[in-house]
């Protein structure tokens, strides 16, 4: 089998935890398959970035400088993908499910005329033939996929495959000699979601506003219960759609995809969608005054009760809790 | 300007769908079939750019012919024709990115609108396969899109995973529409009469002459891993009592 490149994500040069991740999932492709596994790093002055993944046990970081990827650009990153896959023969290309992977591996898919399996959980293999399971209908069906032709492209779900380890070992980073004309595009700005609270998709506990808080000047009790619990903020649609809270804290099907150990979800009535992306949180707890709502269904431990009172009560029991321990 | 809007039916999202026993499928008894709630924010601001600057909005599908109903509540919400390239089973996403492709390069439009993402698949694929074949540039996960005919450039401002991202591509380019792009309107009653007169070319696929061979093929469905929820806790002190002592995570 032909060796497996992972492509890694970084924002200007700051390190995403995704790639370790995807690295995983790479790792069990190789032992399916055979071959190693190397990553690419695009970008401008992005060395960082190679010298960490470089420490999760690769063969080794391929590192392409230039300033046409000073920013992120899909039709940069797609077509400079394509001509290292080509020129070095990859058989097989990882990134992770994030709005990044999701964005450019499928022009990638396009340009190389490459099956793409996209947000993956799973990888199998059935004779020579490589098989992967993800997620479809919002997350209440898993689809076994065969993939044809090669090399074969996946974007990788971060929650089903855990964190690589540093594997206490430097591997080389290579410069390669790679650029691409962005035909126009320009990047023009970006308005960025500052928080001091651990990112989403990281985080091991997950509180989540919904509609149920009526307004954002409800939102500092959904913060004080996340920040006792050193937990991320999460959102339905609901709650963004409103102006409550930022695009980027959506949880469900068409937003990110948490498994915590703990998710609180707060006035959240639990749709289809939203649950798509939550319920493979390890424990699930849910606030609504609504008996019947559908959220209390997946949830491990319901509080049926107006979320107003009961949330600056749990604040309260977690601040006491935690001044015993302290 | 000319806009091209792809659409895909879909079982109604709001249904929550069940595995067919044999794995081959879902089951599509009492679901019904709409549009793609991503593909009604792409009409929905074909619509409204037509409405800015002028031109034209054509709607397109590829699939059964059935999917005729799905092109009308697009035609009855205002789009001006429909196309329907007619093709039995599943096509793959790269399959139906070379259909829409074929189409686009007959139609020559200024702009494609698709819907970020197909809630029966979840591929979130076509649109980017799209603008690759095309050597068209790409906006994916738009919240907000500025066009100018002018300069012949839309400015994007994209849902990412940090916030919110602005790039700037010149005309013709894929875009893919996110859930805040627009709310997409109903079809008024005039619409559907009028819908039911508009034109819906019929285009057999294999008159297009391309290949449609799967390359990502699906083998079967299982239904996902079942929580054992449903406990309910009698007040807050119950619940941190159980997160410490049962679930161990205080
Ligand atoms: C194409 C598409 C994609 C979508 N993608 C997503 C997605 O990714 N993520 C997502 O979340 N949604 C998504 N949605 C929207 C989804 O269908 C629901 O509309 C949304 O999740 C509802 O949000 P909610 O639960 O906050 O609001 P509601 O459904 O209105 O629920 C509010 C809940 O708050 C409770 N409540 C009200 N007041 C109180 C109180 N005082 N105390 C306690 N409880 C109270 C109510 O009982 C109710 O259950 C999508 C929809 C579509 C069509
Ligand atoms: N069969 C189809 N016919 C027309 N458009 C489609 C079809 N499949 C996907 N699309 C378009 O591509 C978008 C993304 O779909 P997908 O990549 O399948 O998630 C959809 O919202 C549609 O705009």
């Amino acid at each position: 089998m032909a060796d497996i490149l992972v492509v890694a994500e970084h924002q200007e040069g700051v390190f995403r935890k995704t790639n370790l991740h995807t690295l995983t999932a790479a790792n069990t492709l190789a032992a399916l398959l055979g071959g190693e596994v190397d990553a690419l790093v695009l970008g401008h002055g992005a060395a960082p970035v190679a010298d960490t993944l470089a420490g999760y046990g690769v063969r080794k970081v391929l590192l392409g400088d230039d300033p046409a990827f000073a920013r992120y650009l899909a039709v940069t990153y797609a077509a400079a993908v394509a001509q290292v896959v080509k020129e070095k023969g990859y058989g097989a290309v990882l990134a992770p499910a994030s709005t990044f992977g999701k964005d450019f591996m499928p022009r990638l898919s396009g340009l190389l005329d490459a099956p793409l399996a996209g947000d993956i959980v799973e990888l199998e293999k059935e004779g020579e033939a490589i098989r992967a399971k993800r997620p479809i209908y919002a997350g209440n069906a898993i689809a076994t996929v065969e993939l044809i032709g090669t090399p074969v492209l996946f974007t990788v779900r971060q929650t089903a495959f855990d964190a690589a380890a540093p594997s206490g070992a430097q591997a080389p980073v290579e410069s390669v000699n790679v650029t691409a004309d962005p035909r126009g595009t320009v990047f023009v700005s970006r308005q960025e979601t500052k928080s001091a609270r651990p990112e989403l998709t990281e985080a091991r506990v997950v509180v989540s506003a919904g509609r149920g808080i009526k307004g954002r000047e409800n939102l500092g009790m959904i913060e004080e219960l996340a920040d006792a619990l050193k937990g991320a903020i999460g959102a339905s649609r609901a709650a963004v759609d409103a102006g409550w809270v930022p695009n980027d804290w959506q949880v469900g099907q068409t937003g990110k995809i948490v498994a915590p150990e703990l998710y609180i979800a707060v006035g959240i009535s639990g749709a289809i969608q939203h649950m798509a992306g939550m319920k493979d949180s390890k424990v699930i707890v849910a606030i609504n005054k609504d008996e019947e709502a559908p959220i209390f269904q997946v949830a491990d431990y319901g509080l049926v009760g107006d979320l107003f009172k009961a949330v600056p009560e749990l604040v309260e029991e977690l601040k006491r809790a935690n001044s015993i321990q302290a | 300007m000319k806009i091209l809007v792809t659409l895909k039916p879909v079982p109604n999202p709001d249904e929550k769908v069940k595995v067919r026993e044999d794995g081959k499928g879902i089951v599509r008894e009492n679901i019904k079939t709409v549009v793609n709630p991503f593909c009604e924010i792409a009409v929905e601001e074909g619509l409204r750019i037509r409405e800015a600057h002028g031109g034209e909005v054509v709607v397109l599908t590829v699939g059964p012919r059935e999917s005729d109903q799905q092109l009308r509540t697009a035609l009855a919400m205002g789009a001006d024709r429909g196309i329907l390239v007619e093709a039995a089973g599943d096509l793959d996403s790269l399959a139906v990115a070379k259909v829409i492709a074929k189409v686009a390069a007959e139609e020559k439009p200024d702009l494609v609108l698709n819907g970020k993402q197909a809630v029966d698949d979840d591929n979130n694929q076509v649109g980017q396969i799209l603008a690759a074949l095309l050597s068209w540039p790409q906006a994916t996960f738009v919240s907000k899109l500025e066009p100018d005919m002018g300069c012949r450039k839309a400015k994007a401002t994209r849902e990412v995973d940090g916030g919110l991202e602005t790039i700037e591509v010149p005309l013709p380019a894929v875009i893919t529409a996110d859930l805040r792009l627009n709310e997409p309107r109903y079809a008024s009653l005039p619409g559907i009469m009028k819908a039911k007169k508009k034109e819906v070319k019929l285009v057999p696929v294999a008159s297009l002459g391309v290949d449609t061979k799967p390359k990502v093929r699906v083998l079967s469905l299982t239904p996902p891993r079942q929580r054992s929820g449903g406990r309910k806790v009698a007040d807050v002190a119950e619940l941190v009592s159980l997160l410490s002592n049962e679930a161990k995570i205080l």
